[in-house]
């Protein structure tokens, strides 16, 4: 009798025991999920809040927006020329970028033989991993020289003289400048487009598309009025994901853009971002108001990226839901 | 009308063909770069000396080396614990959660957040109170770069394990943790393995977090209390300094770091596929069964 | 027990090594960077000096996360009591203007402050301007548009040069004024005197200013400047020295400088000293940058002359060993 029950009680107490371990873990387990999904970020908005208070409350939110001085020495800072370069910059990057990554995609998916299916997508994954600082130095290295003795000069003989778009490329090519710039941050972007837009395409059902080709469509007509309707929330979405990178990418940039705190009035003209200027200025911003209108930089780059990723997810997850329909 | 579309279509194929062409021109002309320039400056001295005086010839790069692998590891060694951690809790715990179900997109959505950012704000939390540029902050910043990319792999990961397994296990009478520990985890832990992978390969290429972080420092230091060398943040300043030789050992760092980030890619791949646990366990099997046969 | 503790203690303290963390100006990057590694195989101490702008080093040194400040932007004394610290110079030097003209080669252009300031307001826009050629007549100037390189960063030689700019160019001090960082009319941003040189070497037709190693080192012509006295004075050790004579070094002003546009014929007028800042309230710390700088002071001269520093003449030396026991910082 003595024996059962003390194993009964040795089962029992090693019962209570994984019971009280198993509640442990999942508090344990539970308060990181939190940190990483609440906590973390409301850190950073919060840190990034504390800190631009200073140059929020000096210059005032719309002032600092549309104030296009950044004068350290009269302590007046104005953050438009860098919003508006992080705009310019990914604007044209997104131009150049979307097509070549949709025509990427097309090419994967219906062109390519099938040993060149792994090749190129592996090509293009490899070309993602690549450091972002890797780019810049590239592109300061070796693209800017051949941009600014080379192709900008001709860019600038043939089509300098032309009405309103000659004044796009007037000024000196120097090779440092909006052109070069974008052109780098577009080559980064290609890579996680081009592999969004592809998955996109996978998603499409065989059915669809063979039902079009038999009543007689060309391969172009399938895409164009098959897929690309079909998968246009996800490819909506990988654009604007693409686009929330392009906005916080610091060294493709840094190297290429030549820190001008001036709104460019042509490609060949330098200029700045936020992240450039965060990058530069940062160590050396030896006032107290200066760095506030950096931290107030950092801020609002923050905020902009992460409302624009939270849309490309939404419209990631459409797409998704369309396909588990 | 008939020729008219054949006509497009050849056209548009033509030109996605183009487009594709175009991408691939770009990659092979930076890796080309790369391969080149770096090949041709990459010496052995650079992983054993430690750099020269500004403008004398020169020097290495080793306490850019050194340095860089005691960031990466302690990022890593604080990342993926943490993140493997929500990552558990988010697929086991919450997965029908509407609440987590928000963080976990929350989480989704800062793995693409500006690292600058972070490097900003690791600097008002621990280097403007610490008084200094320290290496552990530098740590920190990466890890925090690390978490939400290792929280979401684990998640997926652990999402694929099918549910029949669990159910199994369960009706044996394991508690949750056991069930985990001892089922789903060994089951997803190649596919873990490929998300921690990519995350070290994420973190080992980052530049802006570091800038004011663990900044720079000339000389091979293991005190993660001050500053530490780190080969970004060194390719960085040496690209944009004017000496030829900086440039040279920007190269070859470049390379070296390249190289390292893919290879890292690459063996993730090939992990999660199965290509290289495959031959890895023939190889040890075909160890022990010759020791069995010896006996 | 206790005795033997005590002195594996000290042993031990001997025994480490001393680490010595500064940060500011790239104007004297290359003498520091050179001090340092001798001062390593002399003592075994390092020295870690980053060149992050004289901005930075003002900044950092503020917020006490270095243990010294490099900056060639002297600060007056009433910047100094605000913050808490101490300020001497450690060599002097010249900002140079140089350029890269293709079709020159090394060719030495004459330049004044009125061409250099209209270069720099952006009223000049081309290597033939008629005014360039007046200055250089027999120099064929192409016809090359000018590249205008400045810094991007919080810089000490932005200071010097832009406050001689103020001095002699009533239009630069109206629109523009000097300091470490200015609202540049025109041109691209270089970090560090490091990046306005390799901005230069790079952009065809490009202008910069930069310490005069800089442009040395990376064989770079460099401006004839015209001084006060109308003569067009090449940068180089005696011309330095000339601007340098002027110099009345006062320990209780914190030795505030400012050599530009000096008098004197053989006096080159874009010239500056560059100091050290050090935190009063951390004796500790600044002790141990003193030590460093002593015996730079002590055996650091030729290592500057080499690279074309002025180094401080000794009765300045003793004056600044003076001022670092009245301050409690003295090594």
């Amino acid at each position: 009798m003595e024996v059962v029950s003390s194993v009964k009680d040795r089962a029992n107490s090693i019962k209570i025991r994984a019971g009280r371990v198993d509640k442990f873990v999942k508090v344990l387990l539970g308060f990181w999920a939190l940190f990483v999904g609440l906590l973390f970020p409301l850190i950073v908005v919060l840190v990034l809040f504390k800190e631009s208070k200073l140059a929020i409350d000096t210059f005032g939110l719309v002032k600092f927006l549309t104030n296009s001085n950044w004068d350290p020495v009269a302590e007046n800072f104005g953050g438009l020329t860098m919003v508006v370069g992080t705009l310019i910059s990914t604007f044209l990057a997104m131009l150049i970028a979307t097509p070549v990554s949709i025509g990427i995609a097309i090419f994967i998916t219906e062109l390519a033989p099938k040993w060149l299916k792994p090749i190129i997508s592996t090509a293009v994954e490899l070309l993602a991993a690549i450091p972002s600082i890797i780019y810049g130095m590239w592109g300061f290295l070796v693209l800017a020289p051949v941009m600014g003795d080379k192709v900008e000069p001709w860019l600038q003989d043939k089509l300098g003289n032309l009405p309103i778009i000659g004044q796009l490329f007037s000024g000196t090519p120097t090779g440092i400048d909006v052109l070069t710039t974008s052109l780098v941050l577009s080559i980064m972007i290609i890579p996680f487009m081009a592999a969004v837009v592809r998955d996109s395409f996978n998603m499409v059902p065989a059915i669809m598309k063979e039902s079009a080709y038999g009543l007689g469509a060309t391969q172009w007509e399938v895409i164009r009025h098959v897929v690309i309707p079909y998968t246009a929330s996800g490819i909506a979405g990988g654009l604007i994901l693409a686009t929330g990178r392009a906005l916080g990418e610091t060294m493709a940039v840094t190297f290429v853009a030549g820190n001008n705190p001036q709104i460019p009035k042509s490609l060949f003209d330098s200029f700045t971002t936020i992240t450039v200027a965060l990058a530069n200025q940062f160590t050396e911003a030896d006032t107290d108001i200066y760095l506030s209108s950096l931290y107030l930089l950092a801020l609002l780059l923050f905020l902009v990226s992460f409302i624009l990723l939270a849309i490309a997810k939404y419209m990631i997850l459409r797409l998704e839901k369309r396909w588990k329909a | 009308m008939k020729t008219y579309r054949k006509f497009l279509n050849f056209f548009m194929l033509s030109l996605s063909t183009f487009m594709a062409i175009y991408g691939i021109f770009w990659l092979f002309w930076i890796l080309y770069s790369l391969l080149v320039n770096g090949f041709k400056y990459l010496k052995p001295e650079l992983i054993y000396l430690d750099p020269t005086p500004a403008g004398v010839e020169g020097g290495g790069l080793r306490h850019a080396f050194v340095g860089h692998l005691i960031l990466t590891s302690l990022g890593t060694l604080i990342g993926v614990p943490i993140g493997i951690a929500a990552g558990i809790f988010f697929s086991e715990y919450a997965r029908h959660n509407k609440l987590f179900a928000i963080f976990r997109q929350i989480t989704d959505i800062m793995v693409s957040t500006p690292s600058i950012v972070i490097g900003a704000v690791v600097y008002a939390l621990l280097v403007k109170p610490l008084g200094h540029f320290n290496g552990l902050a530098g740590a920190v910043a990466l890890a925090l770069l690390m978490i939400p990319v290792i929280a979401i792999t684990t998640d997926e990961m652990l999402k694929l394990v099918p549910q029949q397994m669990r159910e199994a296990a369960y009706a044996l009478g394991a508690h949750q943790w056991q069930v985990i520990k001892s089922v789903i985890l060994r089951a997803a832990k190649v596919g873990i393995l490929t998300g921690v992978l990519l995350g070290v390969a994420r973190i080992s290429g980052e530049t802006a977090p570091l800038l004011f972080t663990s900044f720079n420092n000339a000389y091979m230091n293991l005190n993660l209390m001050k500053p530490v060398a780190s080969l970004t943040v060194t390719m960085f300043d040496y690209v944009m300094g004017p000496y030829k030789y900086w440039h040279e050992q920007a190269w070859a760092a470049a390379f070296v770091l390249t190289m390292g980030v893919l290879l890292l890619s690459i063996t993730a791949k090939l992990v999660l596929h199965g290509n290289l646990i495959k031959p890895l366990t023939y190889i040890v099997r075909s160890f022990t069964r010759s020791k069995d046969k010896e006996e | 027990m206790k005795k033997t503790a005590l002195a594996l203690l000290a042993v031990g303290t001997v025994a480490i090594a001393m680490e010595i963390t500064g940060a500011g100006a790239t104007f004297p990057q290359p003498i520091y960077t050179r001090w340092a590694a001798e001062f390593y195989k002399a003592t075994g101490n390092k020295v870690n000096y980053q060149g992050i702008g004289s901005g930075g080093g003002i900044r950092q040194i503020i917020n006490r996360t270095v243990d010294f400040g490099a900056s060639d932007a002297p600060l007056t004394p009433e910047e100094l009591n605000k913050h808490g610290l101490l300020q001497f110079p450690t060599v002097i030097g010249a900002v140079v203007m140089t350029y890269n003209i293709p079709e020159l080669g090394k060719t030495v252009l004459n330049l004044d402050a009125k061409a250099v300031c209209d270069i720099y307001l952006g009223k000049i826009k081309k290597w033939n301007d008629p005014y360039l050629k007046q200055l250089n007549p027999n120099v064929n100037l192409p016809d090359r548009p000018i590249v205008v390189v400045h810094r991007s960063d919080g810089s000490g030689t932005t200071w010097i040069f832009t406050n001689w700019l103020s001095k002699t160019c009533p239009e630069w001090k109206e629109k523009v004024g000097f300091g470490t960082s200015v609202k540049w009319p025109t041109g691209v941003g270089g970090k560090g005197n490091p990046g306005v040189t390799n901005y230069v070497k790079r952009s065809q037709g490009g202008i910069g200013y930069v310490e005069y190693i800089y442009a040395k080192e990376n064989n770079l012509p460099m401006a004839r400047i015209k001084n006060r006295e109308g003569v067009f004075v090449e940068p180089n050790i005696k011309t330095v020295q000339a601007a340098a004579a002027y110099a009345k070094w006062d320990k209780s002003k914190h030795f505030y400088q400012v050599l530009t546009d000096q008098p004197g014929k053989d006096t080159y007028p874009i010239a500056g000293a560059t100091f050290i800042l050090l935190a009063k309230d951390q004796p500790e710390r600044s002790k141990k940058a003193t030590t460093f700088f002593k015996w730079a002071y002590q055996n650091g001269d030729k290592y500057a002359e080499a690279l074309h520093y002025i180094p401080m003449p000794s009765n300045v030396k003793n004056m600044i060993f003076e001022y670092w026991k009245e301050n409690g910082v003295a090594p």
